[in-house]
C-alpha cells in the first residue's frame, strides 16, 4: 500500500508544472542547451519513468527527500520531522478532549433519550460535524480570543518569553479543543446510537432485575460493551482531523506539517509537498493498522486470519 | 389464487416521496434551501449592487439599510457578494458533483460487471485514493492544477469519485446473480447494455443521494480549497474566498460582517443539503419503512 502510495506521489511529482530540472538551475547563470543536457542526463532525467522511480524510491527510503526549492535548500526530511512534534501534540490533545467529551455526552443522550438535553446534544453534534474547521476555527478565534480575551490568537509559545508547560498549555486550548469539534461530534453520535442498543439488551435487562443501581448498569454493564464500536470510529476520524488540522494550523499559525504543507502548496514549493504528503500518508496507513489491531485485541469475537 | 397487486397502489418512487414528505427535517431543509436558491439566482433583478461595484462612500461600513450586510475593504456590498459566491459555490458543487458520478458510476459498474481484472485493478485504485486524507489529496492537486473555478471542478472530482464506486459496485455485484442479468447475458448482452439497461436503473437512488450529499461535501471542500488561496481567486466572489479576508487580523476583529455572513451562508445551505441527503436516503431505504 505504502508502495503504491509512493508511486502515485512520484507520478504527480513529475505532473507538477516546469521541467524538474529548474529546481537545480542557477537563474542568473545563462546556460546552453549543450549543458542542459549533460546536467539532465548527470542528474539521471533523461532515463525512463521506472528508472528514475526507483532511484527517487531508494533515496526516499534512505531519508532523503530531497530538497526545499524556497526555504534555503533545507533537506525535506528535516523539515518535515521538526513539525511532526507540534502537530502531534495538538492532534493528540485534540483526540483527548474529543473522546471524552463525546463519550460523555454521547452517554448521557442516550441515558436521558429523547429528552431536552439529548436534543440539544444532537443539534449541537449535527452542526458541529456540518461546520468545517476553518469557520469554527475563526469563529472560536473571535469570540474567545479576540472578544473575550481568554487566550492567544496564534502561535505555540509566546515569542521571547521562556519556554514553560504553562504557556505551552494557554496556547494549546483553544485550537486543540476547536479541533475536537467535529471529531467529537462523531464519537457522540456513534456513542449514542451503539450504548441505546446495548441498552435494549438481555442482560442488561438482567442486571436490573437483580437491583444493580442504574449507574453500574451503565458503567459497568451497557458501556464496555457499547466502546466497541466507537473504537473504530476515533480511528476513522483521524483522517478527519488531520484534515482539520490543516485548517486550524493555518488560522492559529501552529508550527506544524498542516501550516508546513499549506505554505509549501502556497509558494509551490513541490518537493516539501510531495515529502509532507508521502510522510502524511505514511502515518495514515500506519494508524488504520494500529486500529485493526486495537479492535482485534479489544473485541475477541474478532479472529485475525 | 394469484397474488395481485391492486392497480391503484403506488410504486416504489411515489412511497419513498411519501416517506420524504413525512420527514420534518427534511422538510426543513428544503424549506431553507428553496428560498436561498431563488435569491442566488435572481438577485440581479431586485438588488442595487453589483458584485465588484465599488461604493467609495462606504468602506468598511457596518450593516445598513443600502448595504443590509454592510462592505468590505474596497466598498463592494457584502450582501451582493455572498449572493455571488453562493452562485459559484453552488456551480462548482453541482458541476463537480455531475462528472464525479459519472466517473464513480463507471468505474464502480465497469469493475462490477467487466471481469475479475477489471475489478481488482479499479478497486485496488479506489483503495488507495482513499488512503490519503481528502484534504491532504485537495491541496496537492490543487497546486498543480491552479486557480479557477474549472481548474477547482476538476480537482473536487478527481477527488470525490471512490466511494461512489464502491457503493455502486457492491449494489451491482449482487444485482449480477439475478435471473433477469443472467437472462440478457445469456442473450449475448453487451457491457453496454449491461451498464445502462440494468445497471444504471437499479442504483439510481444511491446516485441520488450521493449526488444530494456531495454538493454539501463538494460545498465545503471548495470553500476549503478558497479559504487557503488555492480555489476560487479574487476578485471573483465564493464563500471560501470571502472567508479567507478573515485572515488578516483587522478583518477578523474589526469588520466581523464581512466574514459571518458568507460562513453563516455556507453552514445553513449545508446543513439543509444535508438534512435533504439523509432524507433522501431514508426513503429511498426500504428499512426505513420498519420504522
Amino acid at each position: 500500500m505504502l508502495l503504491a502510495l509512493s508511486v502515485l506521489i512520484f507520478l504527480l511529482l513529475r505532473l507538477t508544472p516546469g521541467d524538474p530540472i529548474d529546481a537545480y538551475i542557477d537563474p542568473n547563470i545563462p546556460m546552453s542547451p549543450e549543458q542542459l543536457s549533460e546536467l539532465r542526463s548527470q542528474l539521471g532525467l533523461d532515463r525512463p519513468l521506472p528508472v528514475q522511480y526507483l532511484a527517487w524510491l531508494q533515496q526516499a527510503v534512505t531519508g532523503n527527500l530531497g530538497f526545499s526549492i524556497k526555504r534555503q535548500d533545507q533537506p525535506v526530511l528535516d523539515l518535515v520531522l521538526s513539525r511532526i512534534g507540534p502537530t502531534v501534540l495538538l492532534m493528540g490533545s485534540a483526540l483527548v478532549i474529543a473522546i471524552i467529551a463525546g463519550i460523555v455526552t454521547g452517554v448521557i443522550s442516550a441515558v436521558r433519550r429523547n429528552s431536552p438535553v439529548d436534543l440539544s446534544f444532537s443539534v449541537f453534534a449535527l452542526v458541529g460535524i456540518s461546520s468545517p474547521a476553518f469557520l469554527s476555527a475563526l469563529i472560536g478565534l473571535y469570540v474567545f480570543a479576540v472578544r473575550l480575551g481568554w487566550a492567544p490568537s496564534g502561535g505555540m509559545l509566546t515569542p521571547g518569553a521562556e519556554f514553560s508547560v504553562a504557556d505551552l498549555l494557554h496556547h494549546l486550548i483553544l485550537p486543540a479543543a476547536l479541533l475536537s469539534i467535529a471529531q467529537a461530534a462523531l464519537i457522540m453520535r456513534y456513542m449514542r446510537s451503539s450504548l441505546l442498543e446495548v441498552l435494549n439488551q438481555d442482560y442488561v435487562r438482567t442486571a436490573r432485575a437483580k437491583g444493580v443501581k442504574e449507574f453500574w448498569v451503565i458503567a459497568k454493564h451497557a458501556l464496555r460493551n457499547a466502546l466497541l464500536p466507537v473504537v473504530t470510529v476515533i480511528g476513522s476520524t483521524i483522517g478527519l482531523a488531520i484534515g482539520g488540522a490543516i485548517f486550524i494550523e493555518s488560522v492559529f499559525n501552529w508550527p506544524g506539517m498542516g501550516l508546513l504543507l499549506v505554505n509549501a502548496v502556497e509558494t509551490r514549493d513541490y518537493p516539501v509537498i510531495m515529502g509532507a504528503t508521502l510522510i502524511i500518508g505514511a502515518c495514515v496507513i500506519v494508524v488504520n493498522l494500529l486500529t485493526d489491531i486495537t479492535y482485534a485485541v479489544i473485541d475477541p469475537r474478532i479472529k485475525v486470519g | 389464487m394469484l397474488a395481485r397487486t391492486p392497480s391503484h397502489s403506488p410504486g416504489p418512487m411515489a412511497r419513498a416521496f411519501h416517506r420524504f414528505g413525512h420527514n420534518k427535517a427534511a422538510l426543513f431543509g428544503v424549506c431553507i434551501i428553496m428560498p436561498m436558491l431563488a435569491m442566488i439566482l435572481s438577485y440581479p433583478l431586485w438588488w442595487t449592487f453589483k458584485p465588484n461595484d465599488i461604493d467609495l462612500l462606504a468602506m468598511n461600513s457596518g450593516p445598513t439599510a443600502t448595504h443590509w450586510f454592510g462592505t468590505d475593504g474596497v466598498g463592494r456590498d457584502v450582501f451582493v457578494r455572498v449572493l455571488e459566491g453562493g452562485r459559484i459555490s453552488l456551480l462548482v458543487a453541482v458541476a463537480s458533483t455531475i462528472i464525479s458520478a459519472i466517473i464513480g458510476f463507471l468505474v464502480g459498474a465497469i469493475s462490477a460487471l467487466a471481469g475479475r481484472w477489471a475489478d481488482a485493478v479499479t478497486m485496488r485504485f479506489v483503495d488507495l485514493v482513499m488512503t490519503l486524507p481528502p484534504v491532504i489529496f485537495l491541496l496537492v492537486l490543487a497546486s498543480i492544477a491552479g486557480t479557477g473555478i474549472w481548474p477547482t471542478v476538476l480537482v473536487i472530482s478527481l477527488l470525490s469519485w471512490p466511494l461512489l464506486s464502491r457503493m455502486i459496485r457492491s449494489r451491482l455485484l449482487e444485482l449480477r446473480e439475478r435471473d433477469f442479468v443472467l437472462a440478457s447475458r445469456g442473450m449475448g448482452a453487451g457491457l453496454g447494455h449491461l451498464l445502462f439497461r440494468h445497471g444504471l436503473p437499479n442504483s439510481i437512488d444511491i446516485l441520488v443521494v450521493y449526488a444530494t450529499l456531495q454538493i454539501a461535501n463538494a460545498i465545503l471542500l471548495e470553500a476549503g480549497l478558497s479559504f487557503l488561496g488555492l480555489g476560487i481567486a479574487p476578485p471573483a466572489a465564493s464563500w471560501g474566498n470571502m472567508l479567507n479576508a478573515a485572515r488578516s487580523t483587522a478583518v477578523l476583529e474589526q469588520f466581523p460582517w464581512q466574514w459571518l455572513f458568507p460562513g453563516g451562508a455556507l453552514i445553513l445551505a449545508v446543513l439543509a443539503i444535508n438534512f435533504i441527503g439523509d432524507g433522501l436516503r431514508d426513503a429511498f431505504d426500504p428499512r426505513a419503512e420498519l420504522n
